[in-house]
């Protein structure tokens, strides 16, 4: 069996999103390098304040999944953290979001990276560490202050914000992980050397070698060793580089607009990276109702996939409403200008 | 160097954690063990909601050293649910004006870097207007 199933079942205990508050409209930076704004990948996407970072943004997102679940942070045996902005190249971000969080100091904390499938990485290690029964509750953390060369096209989309999960027994949860897969191979679509500022990525490879050929073999061994089509689910999240990509990989296994549209936050938002899926996750988390299947796929370059699927359960009712929903994250909106978004992204030398 | 005094205040500056005064039941912030209303000795651990008001506020033009990269800003003394006030800046304002009573939150933000990507970052506690819409 090629599926990642536990020995004992576990589930999502509590969620939390996270986006910050400014917006820049693709508009604004097609202005800047192109002069028009036809054929833009997205409507807008989130920046990140003068004061926010991964860690910061984590922290937040941690709160708030803390806050659902119910649960003393001091019960937590692990913090990791995937992004693929952590502030710092040596220093584990978990240590500062777990002191942060009022972990206890007996934990396992580590930074996750594997381009935008970090934060899903971390899910499945949370699976097995409390599936093998080596501790109760782990929080994994999807989170990117993402990095786009100016000018570049993945400016348009490197957006900031991300989701965090706490993993627990099944019978504690508000949305049981059914099963999982992942799907992995070495392919060079996209990447950041050591010391880079900004990501470099081989424009033939981004479509069908990386993006559509790795979901596409995570969703089929997934629905093959699971038994399920898309009919069986009622929501669907895919990695969201932009808003065209999702929609035509769901459209491809017979998903339809019903079943991605709450979970499509790129429109809004922007390319999030390692936040990308779970915070889809969580928009249609604060919307599920007891007994929805919800199916999960995301996507991190270098290459790879992860496949989830999840039941929601009765908790999820009384849980939801203990943290901001994501809908009041992106509702949360102040516009800004090309000048601004420099000086937030750290584009102006000052020194 | 401001890390290791830092290390040493990282509870309070992370989470806001104070005491509570075991004899008169004050709670304290930032933590002194010695509660300021009644003179005795309080060293309970106390874990502050970080929900509070804007007491009085300004805004900072000419930051000092280590803060300009995020001038101009507010600062304000935030009156805490639970009663202390403290000293803290504003953020994730937008376009929104301060305005004494505004009901705030703590977050942990970046309070400051050496400005040369060199050194340790330093979080600590902000406010910020109460983020609207449905729980």
């Amino acid at each position: 069996m090629k599926l990642l199933i536990p020995e004992k079942p576990v589930g999502i205990i509590g969620y939390g999103a996270y986006i910050p508050r400014y917006r820049i409209p693709a508009s604004e930076i097609s202005r800047i390098w192109h002069g028009d704004s036809d054929g833009m990948p997205i409507k807008e996407k989130s920046v990140p304040g003068l004061d926010e970072d991964t860690i910061t943004m984590s922290i937040e997102a941690a709160r708030n999944a803390i806050n659902r679940a119910q649960i003393d942070p001091k019960e937590l045996r692990a913090v990791w953290i995937g992004s693929e902005s952590h502030p710092y190249a040596v220093k584990p971000s978990g240590t500062v979001v777990a002191e942060a969080i009022g972990a206890s100091e007996s934990i396992s904390a580590a930074d996750f990276e594997f381009a935008c499938k970090a934060g899903t990485e971390a899910v499945i290690a949370g699976m097995g560490f409390v599936g093998s029964g080596m501790g109760d509750y782990v929080l994994a953390v999807g989170m990117d202050t993402a990095q786009g060369r100016p000018g570049d096209v993945l400016e348009y989309t490197a957006a900031a914000g991300g989701a965090a999960v706490i993993i627990g027994p099944a019978s504690n949860a508000l949305a049981v992980i059914d099963a999982a897969y992942s799907f992995v191979t070495d392919t060079p679509d996209f990447w950041r050397r050591q010391t880079q500022k900004y990501p470099e990525h081989g424009q033939r490879f981004t479509g069908e070698p990386a993006y559509f050929h790795h979901l596409e073999s995570s969703i089929e061994t997934f629905f093959a060793e699971t038994g399920t089509a898309a009919k069986d689910y009622r929501f669907a999240v895919f990695h969201q580089p932009n808003a065209k990509f999702p929609q035509k990989l769901g459209k491809e296994f017979g998903f339809t607009k019903e079943q991605f549209q709450t979970g499509l936050l790129s429109p809004m938002i922007g390319n999030t990276y390692s936040g990308a899926v779970l915070l889809g996750l969580s928009a249609i988390l604060d919307i599920a109702e007891p007994g929805d299947k919800i199916f999960a796929a995301a996507f991190g370059s270098g290459a790879g996939s992860d496949t989830f699927s999840f039941t929601v359960t009765d908790q999820i009712r009384l849980r939801r409403s203990l943290a901001p929903s994501t809908q009041a994250y992106i509702n949360r909106r102040t516009e800004i200008d090309y000048a601004v978004y420099a000086r937030h992204r750290g584009k102006y030398v000052m020194n | 160097m401001e890390a290791p005094r830092h290390w040493r205040l990282k509870k309070q500056r992370y989470s806001l954690t104070g005491e509570v005064c075991p004899h008169c039941s004050a709670k304290i912030f930032p933590p002194r063990d010695v509660c300021p209303e009644c003179g005795q000795e309080a060293k309970t651990a106390f874990q502050f909601s970080g929900k509070g008001e804007v007491f009085s506020y300004t805004t900072i033009n000419d930051a000092p050293s280590g803060y300009q990269e995020q001038a101009p800003y507010a600062v304000a003394l935030v009156k805490l649910n639970e009663g202390p006030i403290v000293t803290a800046q504003l953020t994730d304002l937008g376009a929104e004006p301060v305005r004494i009573g505004m009901p705030v939150e703590m977050v942990t933000r970046r309070i400051k870097d050496d400005g040369n990507e060199r050194g340790v970052i330093l979080y600590g506690y902000k406010f910020r207007p109460v983020i609207a819409g449905p729980r």
